[in-house]
């Protein structure tokens, strides 16, 4: 289903995960109401050292999706492995172990972090936790101040003295803490402005090739998931639509809304932007309580409401289209017909100027 | 656009100043362009430099602590100072205001047709059913579906995007002269994006308007606007174009925000991001604002501030603007990850 990158091994396998959340309704009985499904039949694979972009519009389902792999909220069915260990079924006891080596940054970096602590003590909280705060703990802290950029002297100081890229790389000092081998970021550098966002990014993909880390990187910005990821798993309503590398999935995107998506991004260059030709979707993503039937993107895809026949409807409002390798795994019954109008002005710029150890193994082409 | 024929909105040295416990707040520092009929006008800046507040002061919408001086002029009728009255006449009818959070520019206890109708009916001295009418055609302008249907519904019972639709249609009523888009889109989705700055442009085609959007998207402005303004603490470091902004800047500041931004058309370019944060309003540096994170930085820059100057349109605020002819990003900014500010 999901392409073997030859001999390594994934960290993180997930499959088939689900989550719903019941819908109560008003008054003093509560009775449920049925079940919104934020999380459908989801599957994918982690490996060392690569960074997994987890992406969609709000209400897609990827922050529940990195919640529940977690173990954050319990997962309603499916399993997450971990290196050999079934997350899923774990006890609370048992998962805290675990959580050393999985961690997670936030996205708002001024609720994330204790207003009452100074910034030593917030990193230093994660190492106490686990009985490792030893004699070197002081210097552990300094030495992770160091790692992100700051200085230890920071460490005396309370959060409001810092700007928010500041905030975040504490966050991500603290997520360091434990030395793990996972770290999930969601939506790390969405509440910063774009001059800071763009050394928070850079600290994070230096980071990863010092620290060897594996990410899963949620985001609803496709520029900065282009930028950091080197595959993409594209979500809609609960659902992977499409898993591609980087590469692949912005050059060559193969389900409808993946090419809705890239085709709705603006491009900071005028004369590109202004030769683009845009599919522009009608209509809101539906409400995931009452998802539609078979494919969940056709109430609003372009191909189902303009090129197929009513044979060919039929079978997207009645079967739900599994994610299948094509070129690579696209949920759509009818991706061979499916071809983005204009990707002109994407075709991609030779911009590779990073180190190149960094990224030896980042290059790799999946197949 | 060339700047030809008499502006339709002229804003002249405008200057916003916050008292506060901490002290005097200066958001907005002598702020001047011009709009041309037809045009759009793109002010884009970061967080805190005063594009917002510059949109609100022009409106006379900002509370009682703000002290506003200077010169907004709608086709040579100056609104700095002009009564509520007489300002309430302008609002909505010859300049309309789209705002970023729907939800909060809609009343939740009225219905969507209800509250396009009481615009129209606000500024004519026409029938409820007549207005009701007109309400449905701008509805039907705006592409919400079946408005027949949904002029009855309440804010809440809408999507964001569906409410930002009515939101322009609300703007749209009365045929204003500028319309003022300050991040209209920034709380939508992208797909849902994409189908409000279609709507958004439809709206100025069709009542003619001049428009003035405010936005910290780099890319929204790439699409939309004919010129740019730059803002950074409270003043306009660049103004230009837009292929002057984006292909030949002659401020450091907007090479470092191009340089900054993660662009879908480039796979893993290291970014280069300018270093240290925005100064507080509240504690200004002398000289240059920019200085303290700029690369070019020399003692000039911190003895004085530079005026915002240059030759035919193009202008910036900077010392040193000679020296950026031909320079990419990086040749400026270097693609640290480090924060060497502080």
């Amino acid at each position: 289903m999901i392409p073997q990158p030859g001999t390594k091994q994934p960290v993180l396998e997930v499959r088939n995960l689900v989550k719903h959340f019941p819908v109560r309704g008003r008054g003093l009985v509560r009775r449920r109401g049925g079940e919104v499904h934020a999380v459908c039949d989801v599957s994918f694979d982690l490996y060392p050292q690569e960074t997994l972009g987890l992406v969609g519009e709000s209400g897609c389902g990827k922050t529940t999706t990195a919640r529940v792999l977690l173990n954050l909220q319990p997962a309603t069915a499916g399993h997450v492995h971990y290196q050999g260990t079934e997350l899923t079924q774990l006890s609370s006891k048992a998962m805290r172990r675990l959580r050393r080596e999985l961690q997670i940054v936030f996205q708002d970096p001024y609720a994330a972090l204790d207003p009452r602590l100074p910034v030593n003590e917030i990193i230093a909280e994660p190492l106490r936790i686990h009985g490792l705060y030893g004699p070197s703990g002081r210097e552990d802290v300094r030495e992770l101040l160091r790692l992100v950029g700051l200085t230890p002297e920071h460490g005396n100081r309370f959060p409001h003295e810092f700007s928010g890229g500041q905030r975040q790389r504490i966050g991500i000092a603290r997520a360091l803490a434990l030395r793990p081998k996972v770290l999930v970021l969601d939506e790390p550098v969405s509440a910063l402005d774009v001059s800071i966002q763009a050394g928070a990014l850079n600290l994070l993909a230096d980071l990863q090739a010092r620290l060897g880390l594996s990410y899963l990187f949620v985001s609803h910005d496709l520029s900065v998931v282009r930028h950091i990821a080197d595959r993409v798993a594209v979500m809609y309503l609960g659902r992977i639509v499409e898993v591609a590398t980087a590469d692949e999935l912005f050059s060559a995107p193969a389900h409808p809304y993946t090419q809705a998506l890239i085709s709705a991004i603006p491009l900071p260059d005028p004369r590109k932007e202004r030769a683009r030709e845009r599919i522009i979707l009608t209509g809101d993503v539906p409400n995931p309580a009452n998802p539609p039937s078979g494919c969940r993107f056709r109430t609003r895809c372009p191909l189902f409401a303009a090129h197929l026949t009513d044979a060919q409807r039929h079978r997207c409002t009645e079967d739900v289209p599994p994610l299948i390798t094509h070129h690579h795994p696209t949920a759509c019954h009818y991706t061979e017909l499916s071809t983005l109008p204009a990707l002109s002005g994407l075709s991609v710029a030779i911009g590779d100027d990073l180190p190149g150890s960094a990224r030896a193994m980042r290059g790799r082409e999946w197949g | 656009m060339t700047s030809l024929g008499t502006p339709v909105l002229e804003v002249a040295d405008l200057r916003v100043e916050f008292r506060t416990d901490e002290g005097r707040v200066p958001a907005v520092r002598g702020v001047s362009f011009q709009l041309h009929r037809g045009e759009v006008l793109g002010i884009v800046g970061e967080s805190g430099s005063g594009k917002s507040v510059t949109s609100l002061a022009m409106m006379g919408l900002l509370a009682g602590s703000a002290r506003v001086s200077g010169s907004v002029r709608l086709r040579g009728t100056e609104l700095l100072g002009a009564s509520d009255k007489a300002l309430s006449r302008v609002r909505g009818q010859s300049i309309a205001m789209i705002f970023q959070d729907p939800m909060t520019s809609l009343n939740p206890v009225y219905p969507i047709g209800y509250q396009v109708a009481e615009a129209i009916r606000a500024h004519h001295d026409i029938s409820r059913d007549a207005a009701r009418t007109q309400a449905l055609q701008l509805l039907d302008a705006v592409s919400i579906p079946n408005p027949a249907q949904r002029v009855d519904n309440y804010p809440h019972e809408l999507s964001g995007g569906m409410r930002q639709r009515v939101v322009i249609a609300i703007a749209m009523a009365n045929g204003p002269e500028v319309i003022i888009a300050d991040e209209p889109t920034t709380a939508l989705d992208v797909t849902v994006q994409a189908q409000i700055l279609d709507a958004l442009r439809s709206a100025k085609e069709r009542t003619g308007a001049t428009m003035l959007l405010i936005t910290h998207d780099l890319g929204v402005i790439a699409g939309q606007a004919d010129r740019v303004l730059v803002m950074y603490a409270g003043r306009v470091v660049e103004a230009g174009t837009v292929e002057e902004i984006f292909y030949t800047p002659r401020m450091p500041y907007t090479l470092g925000l191009l340089g900054s931004q993660p662009r879908l058309d480039m796979r893993r370019q290291r970014l280069h991001p300018i270093s240290g944060a925005p100064p507080s309003a509240l504690n200004l540096p002398s000289g240059c604002p920019f200085a303290p994170r700029c690369p070019l930085a020399a003692p000039v820059c911190e003895a004085e501030e530079p005026p915002l100057t240059g030759a035919g349109g193009h202008l910036s605020a900077c010392h040193f603007s000679d020296q950026l002819v031909g320079l990419e990003p990086g040749d400026l900014f270097r693609p640290v990850s480090q924060d060497s500010e502080l």
